[in-house]
């Protein structure tokens, strides 16, 4: 048996296993950024008048806010400052032909989701689960449509969702995530090349789970996907997101927009796991995760639930939040977040009640390691009409070794005498006493601190989709290996 | 199996073990008695290579091989098991879970290949049986919410599931109820064979009355002072300790 100092020196060299990168050519845009840039955009995508209008709005409301305050400066974490001119905008995996199939897909980008574990040949499709696979810009190949199609369901890229479904794009994009929002969402609506749309109708149950997997292949490109789900009156849909990048010295930017919107007695169930690219021990490279993600639950009783395992990126910056505009409607957070070497996330939820007996529950765990930073931000504020609301919020902190840090921000605003607050929040670090106690029954350091952190995470990964629970768990522990010495 | 030859151990700057003496063979049945803060947890927690404690003299052989230079895990993979005073809770880590990942980290270990979730439920469910143990519990998170007698009948459980050759139990018997210490009895009794040795940490005579030691070692402050027979606790239970405290200075 090797010595306990030598297993930790060989874990913490051992590499992020998606780092590879895809040789593909590309049809990309110049670097920078202008109206030009997004007259190019909208016109590589043949978009109709009224998009092309809705982008360049957003574009000079960006330019304005870029020059009278720049990005948001109340966020926990530390950056070099982001040079937007410096970044390719548009990169697609240029095309050898119209694409009529998956079999027309270029083999070496079907290759590429294979290595990560996404099969999208026909024959080895994830069993139950339809997968929307955006590759640098755009949407590559869209599996199950045309089975979900027969039930009146709509799963598709959101370019294709502007040509073919302008109504629905046109009533809804903006209504819950206007693109006035934040610094990085008006960058994301003027800038924005793909992502997924799904629309299912009144009364269906989506009977898979909907995923779409996200991949940054192209240096110096950012990803600016934008997520549009929209759940009919009793309709019920559960969507899982994943995403990686290979490994390059210089930071990425990411900065997506989702935006749900639940009718009556509609539930939408969203579960990322974020893997990008965290940067190298050092702290070198990595993806920024600057992310808007918001559901309005518009209709009576009805409900959102959000899950996140973030174990990515070397800067995450997201709030997954909910509007409880509907009577009844429930909206929940379920977190983890873990920072390891020089990770930094700062991460949480913004609940807003405004319906009467609204009801939201906010779960966060935040793990610490290495030198890494967690700061938990989250909003719950009760309007005035928000009779009878109820949050319920818990937030816990684990440490594991002495350099690192966890940062605690709630702010709460009620408006109205009669809502119940309840909060609680711990901050532990992983027992030497635990530790000792598995390693007297044989198992290892590295085994027991994952299995210490799953527990931790028990209520968090309880909420995921079965499959996907697996991942997470086995996420958690690659991205701890190495935490301690 | 285990020979203690000097053996001196410090936690920060206090020396607690001043010359620990002490030889185990496989099959037999050993107690360790002494008074509170003789070391006695000590002696445990130093043989099962807690951290915390720092070796200052002496040598530990296990099975002819140098004890100290293994770590924690690497013991409890080659035989030795501790059923701890005070047993910890794992919040969220299922017990079911915990003690299937800590056979096969042993089973591992060896060479041998991995027990499925079947088989290793029915071997627990057998094992949970001969202690009285409700099932209920291999759901809950380890340890978490356990009665205190629960807490050391889950121990002894654990034992029996890993089957360990240098069992050391630290004072399991405190905190269970007379019918259960029958059953812990029983269950360690179970445990019983020419290839294993037992090494009994208790304050009483109650439970050694169902588990009969081949000898008995009293610990006073860091060092066995005196051995015997199984008779030499029903002496102490007599007499206290003082009495071989005084002996001890008086031959010395
Ligand atoms: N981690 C520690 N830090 C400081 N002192 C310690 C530590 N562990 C043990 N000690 C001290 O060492 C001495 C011996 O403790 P130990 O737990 O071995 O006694 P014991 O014989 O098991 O007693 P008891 O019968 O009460 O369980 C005590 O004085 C105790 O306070
Ligand atoms: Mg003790």
């Amino acid at each position: 048996m090797t010595t306990d100092t030598k297993t930790i020196k060989t874990l913490v060299d051992k590499e992020y296993k998606y780092g590879f990168v895809t040789e593909i050519e590309a049809d990309s845009i110049p670097r920078g950024l202008n109206e030009e840039t997004i007259h190019m955009i909208s016109a590589k995508k043949n978009e109709p008048e009224w998009m092309l209008k809705w982008r360049l709005k957003a574009y000079r409301h960006w330019a304005k806010m870029k020059k009278e305050k720049g990005e948001p400066k109340w966020v926990n974490v530390k950056y070099p400052s982001i040079d937007y001119q410096d970044i390719i905008y548009y990169s697609a995996p240029k095309p050898k032909k119209e694409l009529k199939s998956l079999d027309e897909v270029d083999p070496d980008i079907l290759k590429t989701f294979e290595k990560l574990g996404i099969p999208l040949e026909e024959q080895k499709k994830l069993s139950g689960v339809a997968v929307d696979a955006v590759f640098d810009s755009v949407s590559v190949a869209t599996t199950f449509k045309e089975k979900l199609a027969e039930m009146g369901i709509i799963f598709c890229s959101f370019s294709e969702a502007v040509l073919n479904h302008p109504d629905l794009i046109q009533k809804y994009m903006g209504s819950v995530v206007p693109y006035t929002d934040n610094f990085f969402a008006t960058l994301n609506s003027a800038v924005f090349t793909d992502g997924s749309f799904c629309y299912i109708p009144e009364g269906v149950r989506c009977p898979m789970e909907l995923s779409t997997y996200f991949r940054i292949n192209a240096e110096s490109t950012g990803q600016f996907e934008r997520t549009l789900i929209i759940a009919e009156p009793g309709s019920t849909v559960s969507y899982l997101e994943g995403c990686t990048a290979p490994m390059r010295d210089k930071n990425q930017l990411h900065a997506a927009v989702v935006e749900l919107i639940a009718l009556d007695d509609a539930t939408i169930k969203y579960s990322t796991i974020q893997n990008w690219y965290p940067g190298d021990k050092d702290g070198k490279g990595g993806i920024y995760n600057f992310v808007t993600k918001r559901g309005k639950c518009l209709g009576r009783n009805s409900h959102i639930s959000w899950t996140q395992v973030e174990t990515g990126s070397a800067i995450t910056w997201k709030y997954p939040g909910c509007i409880l505009q509907g009577d009844n409607s429930i909206g929940e957070f379920y977190s983890v977040a873990l920072t390891n070497n020089h990770q930094q996330a700062d991460t949480g939820t913004k609940m807003i009640h405004i319906g009467k007996n609204t009801r939201s529950t906010i779960i966060s765990k935040g793990i610490s390691a290495g030198y890494g930073q967690n700061t938990y931000r989250g909003m719950v504020k009760i309007l005035k009409g928000a009779t009878g609301a109820r949050n319920y919020t818990q937030c816990d902190s684990l440490l594991i070794g002495d350099k690192c840090g966890a940062h605690t921000f709630p702010y709460i605003e009620v408006k109205n005498p009669t809502a119940q607050m309840e909060h609680e929040a711990s901050t532990t670090r992983i027992g030497e006493d635990q530790m000792f106690y598995c390693k007297q029954r044989g198992i290892s350091t590295e085994d027991a601190i994952s299995l210490i952190v799953s527990g931790f995470c028990k209520k968090v990964f309880r909420e995921l989709p079965m499959e996907f629970a697996v991942e997470a768990q086995r996420l958690l522990s690659v991205s701890l290996e190495g935490s301690v010495g | 199996m285990l020979e203690i030859k000097n053996l001196h151990a410090k936690v920060d700057s206090f020396e607690i073990l001043k010359g620990v003496d002490l030889e185990v063979n496989a099959g037999e049945v050993h107690s360790i008695m002494g008074p509170n803060a003789s070391g006695k947890s000590t002696l445990a927690q130093v043989l099962t290579g807690r951290e915390t404690y720092k070796v200052t003299a002496g040598e530990i052989l296990y099975e002819g091989k140098n004890l100290l230079d293994m770590t924690p895990e690497v013991r409890a993979c080659e035989g030795v098991f501790m059923a701890f005073q005070y047993p910890v809770e794992i919040p969220g880590v299922g017990s079911a879970y915990f003690l299937k990942a800590a056979l096969n980290a042993i089973r591992k270990h060896h060479g041998i290949e991995e027990i499925d979730a079947m088989d290793f439920l029915a071997l627990a469910k057998e094992k949970m049986k001969l202690l009285n143990i409700d099932e209920k519990l291999l759901n809950r998170s380890i340890n978490e919410g356990f009665s205190g007698g629960e807490k050391k009948r889950n121990e002894i459980f654990q034992m029996a599931i890993l089957e360990p050759k240098l069992c050391i139990m630290d004072e399991t018997d405190s905190g269970l109820d007379i019918d259960a210490m029958k059953v812990v009895a029983k269950g360690v009794n179970a445990l019983r064979s020419p290839e294993r040795a037992i090494i009994i940490i208790t304050h009483y005579q109650r439970l050694l009355k169902y588990i009969v030691p081949d000898f008995v070692h009293v610990l006073v402050d860091g060092r066995i002072v005196k051995s015997g027979g199984k008779d030499l606790a029903l002496e102490l239970e007599d007499k206290g300790y003082a009495w071989v405290e005084e002996e001890a200075v008086k031959s010395k």
